[in-house]
């Protein structure tokens, strides 16, 4: 494959990775892309970089969590709550 | 906690059945506090950001049509909380960073066949290394424009559809995917700087 189609070809793909990864381009788009990234190693290493990227996000564990709630704030929220059930009632 | 039993708990308040409410509450608190500290990095902020975002969703509780979107519903009442509490707008626009400063270079050798990436193989097994690695997600997210960090948070960490961020962020679908796209694209490039970093000797090119 010449250098420069190669060059090409990677540079489109680059731009849709994300779309492709999450499925939302069209079927015959992401066919032309699967076949590319099969047949180029570096677009082929980027992609499940991305794709990895991607798994460390869904994963992703708080460093900190709230600290538990005050008992004015959670009645607070119960007031809010039971107002809007009286409300909606009435 | 499943999506689903989420919008179950969401259904059952909505019935009025307050076995729920402790459940919903402790779940969205600590979501909330996460993606406020995320989008805003203050502490404090985020604490009073949960209490008023809750406020706001027991108050408007019957506003909630579609408990099926309960999430995006909540994380909408959140981001206007959020702005509300920032002096000047998370959301003010900034310029895009172009996708060319994002592709990965060529190798020294100048072969086309060749980038230089570090060795992502062998991650998903590796605790330590996804443990570090979550750091160094941290610093990409912390450091990225507010613009990516905002549909990052919202896409990928909370799990929102496309047309549920779009939603929340008041922009179009469109642009949720430009946004999403480089912002993944800058937390790869960290990850991956990192990566080269900590495994030197497995570098792929």
């Amino acid at each position: 494959m010449a250098a420069h189609q190669h060059d090409e070809n990677c540079k489109k793909m680059f731009s849709l990775l994300s779309e492709y990864l999450d499925m939302e381009l069209p079927a015959e788009t992401c066919k032309e892309m699967g076949s590319h990234i099969n047949g180029c190693e570096p677009c082929a290493a980027f992609t499940e970089s991305l794709r990895q990227t991607i798994e460390l996000c869904r994963k992703y564990q708080s460093k900190e969590l709230p600290g538990p709630i005050a008992r004015d704030a959670r009645q607070k929220l119960v007031e809010a709550y039971q107002k809007m059930l009286a409300d909606r009632r009435s | 906690m499943e999506r689903a039993a989420e919008i179950e708990l969401a259904r059952q308040l909505l019935d009025g059945k307050p076995e729920a409410f402790d459940k919903f509450v402790d779940h969205f608190r600590a979501k909330i506090f996460n993606y406020s500290q995320l989008l805003c990095g203050h502490r404090e902020d985020a604490e009073e950001v949960v209490q008023e975002t809750l406020l706001n969703v027991f108050e408007k509780f019957s506003q909630l049509r579609e408990p099926e979107h309960v999430r995006a519903w909540v994380f909408r009442i959140a981001k206007n909380v959020c702005l509300i509490k920032r002096r000047k707008s998370i959301f003010a626009p900034q310029q895009e960073v172009s996708l060319d400063e994002l592709m990965p270079a060529r190798g020294t050798s100048g072969d086309p066949m060749k980038i230089e990436i570090a060795d992502w193989s062998g991650l998903p097994e590796d605790e330590v290394l996804r443990s570090e690695l979550q750091r160094a997600l941290d610093d990409a997210i912390a450091e990225m424009p507010e613009i990516y960090r905002s549909v990052m948070l919202l896409r990928d960490v909370e799990e929102l559809s496309t047309e549920e961020t779009a939603h929340v962020l008041g922009v179009n679908t469109d642009a949720v995917k430009t946004r999403l796209h480089r912002a993944r694209l800058l937390a790869r490039k960290k990850l991956d700087t990192y990566l080269r970093a900590s495994r030197p000797g497995l570098e792929k090119n």
